[in-house]
């Protein structure tokens, strides 16, 4: 009796599906024949608020101009894809972006996870999901910073974790290069922040030390000074004292701010400076005043790197000027590399196989040999495996027509292809 | 002579401290309330001051007219209307409602004028400089903070020790239970001890903005060394706090004239032997 009923009852809903599907039928011709796939969740891990949180200020901004590539999404295998980005704040906080990166493993289950800006997110991001099988892609962290820190092995590199950005290399080179172009006196003072920035370009082996006395110039190192220091009067009239013509080192923007202005007090005026971090956004030369002009720095990105979007065909000149008109804000560095990173995840989803394998991910992670907005990204060749180096050149800012101060590029023996703006020029005193 | 260039520097630089400390003096010293968001009130302080230099098209230090009795109104709500809800046998709600101050007055601050490093400019006042024998430059912006710090402190004395007011203040914070049976309104006063308080940190908070960059995260480092300058000078000690402030401002000098990286380390060093050796500081003046 009890199985008849249910025969009957099973009879009815398959004639009742059989008699939906036919009506159903002649609208799922009519549509396009992609059928639509699960929704491939990227996680976005980046800092917003907190100390570094002017690395993370254009993260709405870029997100927001790739709102319909992401809705388009990836066809793999013929089933259509769309993407959603998760955007999660690391709060400038390193066990923050651990714990977040684990919210998006675990409760958010995405695809693949996006690190940027500052090893203090970049390195837990990647090492939650090292531990996790989990592909991620990082950026906007001096290399070595990110493979060193985390005990990486150049031979056999990292399983899940990719990376792309400059290294220690790199901005040794351009800041000698600037050095070099110059009429000084050769000698160097350098103060470093007591971070693993600092740590790594003083390194005695990889960093600055080496490289600068390679080039002919004399170190006057002073080592390690705390971040937020409110005095460097001591190590200025160590340098007054050395007669130092250029002074370098690793400055966050109110550290540097601090020791320019009692370098003034106290009558210390070198021809040169160029100190690593402390002069990437504008904000930071404003603070400085006219004093800002003629300092000079690392630049990873401008408008006029001739490089264009892979996803929305923009120039850099054409996205800066989308950011200005969108925010009224001046550009910074970090926005192209905020925009490269979904490029790379995107591009790597687009050669995936296998979306519901996360190996198959990786494995297209791996195969990226892509052109960016800002530059060619090749993940194939190393400098170790899993990472790829994008070009460094030399700049200084100056005062500017558009904007209060421009960032000029003014040292490109590092990557000729890059167009220079204006000659470098000793600070006037 | 380069020792004694150190030790200039070291106490033009506690005079810096001593301006962040004294607020913070006066709150723990009458009420015991440690106030977390102390640094944070400094930046809040830099910010008014900057929207008002934006506004008026003023000099930064004209912007004090504004900011500290600005500050003075909201020292005065924000005890009336908070903190003295949270005062009592346990000192562990003021120091969580004022924990919970500092992160919403850092995230309010963000919202409002993004993570952007500022600064307020004087022209040449900022890195014009005196030269002393012997050849040390100090620098006149340093110097003027120093002699606010003093003046400051010498007017917050004057106020303590030779108004009705600064009695009720002495008494209330040797004993407020008698205090209020012998008619003082403690709730007032502690409201009004508060406004002073940040009416300081208007002061401080204007001399920060433009002796170096601020930006809304930038409050919690300036908490410690304001904290350690009180502890080392004793509770209750305006002078006291004055006189933390320098040594801790020339220990950090010192050693940081031996090496950049024993800066921070040479100022914790001196606070902990402090402590070890005088638990009340140099100078207390109020009982426990």
């Amino acid at each position: 009796m009890l199985a008849g009923s249910a025969n009957r009852r099973s009879v009815l809903r398959a004639l009742a599906a059989g008699g939906l599907g036919a009506v159903a039928a002649p609208a799922i011709l009519s549509r396009p024949v992609r059928a639509a796939g699960r929704p491939i969740k990227l996680g976005f891990v980046s800092p917003e608020t907190g100390p570094i949180a002017a690395f993370g200020e254009a993260d709405a901004f870029v997100l927001a101009g790739l709102k319909d590539v992401l809705a388009a999404g990836v066809t793999i295998d013929g089933v259509q894809h769309p993407v959603t980005i998760i955007r999660k704040d690391s709060q400038s906080n390193p066990n923050r972006a651990a714990e977040v990166t684990a919210e998006l493993i675990n409760s958010d289950k995405v695809d693949i996870v996006l690190g940027s800006s500052t090893s203090d997110t970049t390195v837990p991001v990647a090492d939650q999901c090292e531990l996790n099988g989990v592909p991620c892609i990082c950026t906007d962290t001096p290399w070595q910073a990110w493979f060193f820190g985390r005990k990486g092995d150049p031979k056999k590199g990292f399983e899940w974790t990719s990376h792309f950005f400059w290294g220690v290399e790199a901005i040794t080179a351009v800041f000698t290069n600037l050095w070099l172009s110059l009429d000084t006196n050769k000698r160097v003072g350098a103060l470093w922040s007591n971070d693993p920035d600092g740590a790594a370009l003083s390194d005695a082996q990889h960093g600055f030390p080496p490289a600068v006395k390679a080039r002919g110039f004399d170190l006057v190192d002073l080592g390690f000074y705390p971040i937020m220091s409110d005095d460097f009067s001591a190590q200025i009239n160590a340098f007054k004292q050395a007669k130092v013509d250029i002074v370098t080192g690793v400055f966050v923007p109110p550290a540097f701010a601090t020791f320019w202005t009692q370098a003034a007090q106290q009558g210390f005026h070198p021809k040169i400076a160029t100190p690593a971090k402390a002069l990437l956004f504008p904000s930071a030369v404003e603070a400085l005043g006219d004093r800002g002009v003629g300092l000079s720095t690392e630049v990873w990105w401008s408008p006029h790197h001739p490089f264009k979007s892979g996803l929305t065909g923009q120039t850099a000149q054409q996205f800066c000027d989308a950011y200005t008109k969108s925010t009224g804000r001046q550009w910074t560095q970090p926005i192209g590399f905020k925009h490269a990173i979904v490029e790379v995840a995107m591009d790597a989803l687009r050669r995936t196989r296998k979306i519901d394998d996360p190996a198959s991910i990786q494995a297209a992670i791996r195969e990226t040999d892509y052109s960016s907005i800002v530059g060619p990204i090749n993940l194939k060749k190393g400098p170790v495996p899993g990472v790829a180096t994008t070009p460094l050149v030399g700049g200084q800012w100056k005062r500017g027509s558009k904007f209060k101060y421009e960032l000029n590029i003014v040292n490109d023996q590092t990557a000729a292809f890059i167009p220079l703006d204006s000659k470098f020029e000793p600070i006037a005193s | 002579m380069e020792w004694l260039s150190v030790i200039v520097q070291g106490t033009l630089l506690g005079g810096l401290y001593a301006l962040f400390a004294v607020g913070l003096s006066l709150t723990f010293g009458i009420m015991r309330l440690v106030n977390i968001g102390h640094g944070d009130l400094i930046i809040l302080a830099a910010f008014i001051a900057l929207v008002v230099v934006q506004a008026l098209g003023i000099h930064p230090l004209a912007s004090l007219a504004i900011v500290v009795p600005a500050m003075f109104a909201l020292g005065y709500l924000l005890q009336r209307g908070v903190l003295n809800r949270t005062l009592g046998e346990s000192i562990l709600p003021p120091l969580l409602v004022t924990f919970g101050l500092s992160v919403i007055i850092e995230n309010l601050l963000l919202q409002l004028f993004g993570a952007d490093t500022r600064r307020l400019h004087v022209g040449a006042l900022e890195t014009d400089s005196l030269v002393l024998p012997g050849g040390i430059a100090v620098g006149l912006f340093p110097l003027l903070i120093f002699a606010v710090a003093v003046a400051v402190i010498a007017a917050l004395q004057l106020l303590f020790y030779r108004t009705d007011l600064g009695r009720a203040f002495r008494a209330t914070s040797d004993d407020a239970v008698t205090a209020e049976l012998m008619g003082a309104d403690n709730r007032h006063l502690y409201a009004l001890a508060m406004a002073i308080a940040l009416a300081v940190t208007g002061v401080a908070g204007v001399f920060l903005a433009i002796r170096s960059n601020f930006d809304p995260a930038i409050g919690p480092s300036r908490l410690i060394f304001a904290f350690e300058a009180v502890i080392i000078g004793g509770l209750g000690s305006l002078w006291g706090t004055l006189a933390g402030a320098v040594i801790l401002g020339v220990a950090q000098s010192i050693g940081s004239a031996l090496r950049p990286e024993w800066q921070i380390l040479a100022g914790d060093i001196t606070f902990l032997v402090i402590l070890v050796l005088r638990p009340n500081g140099l100078f207390q003046r109020t009982r426990d």
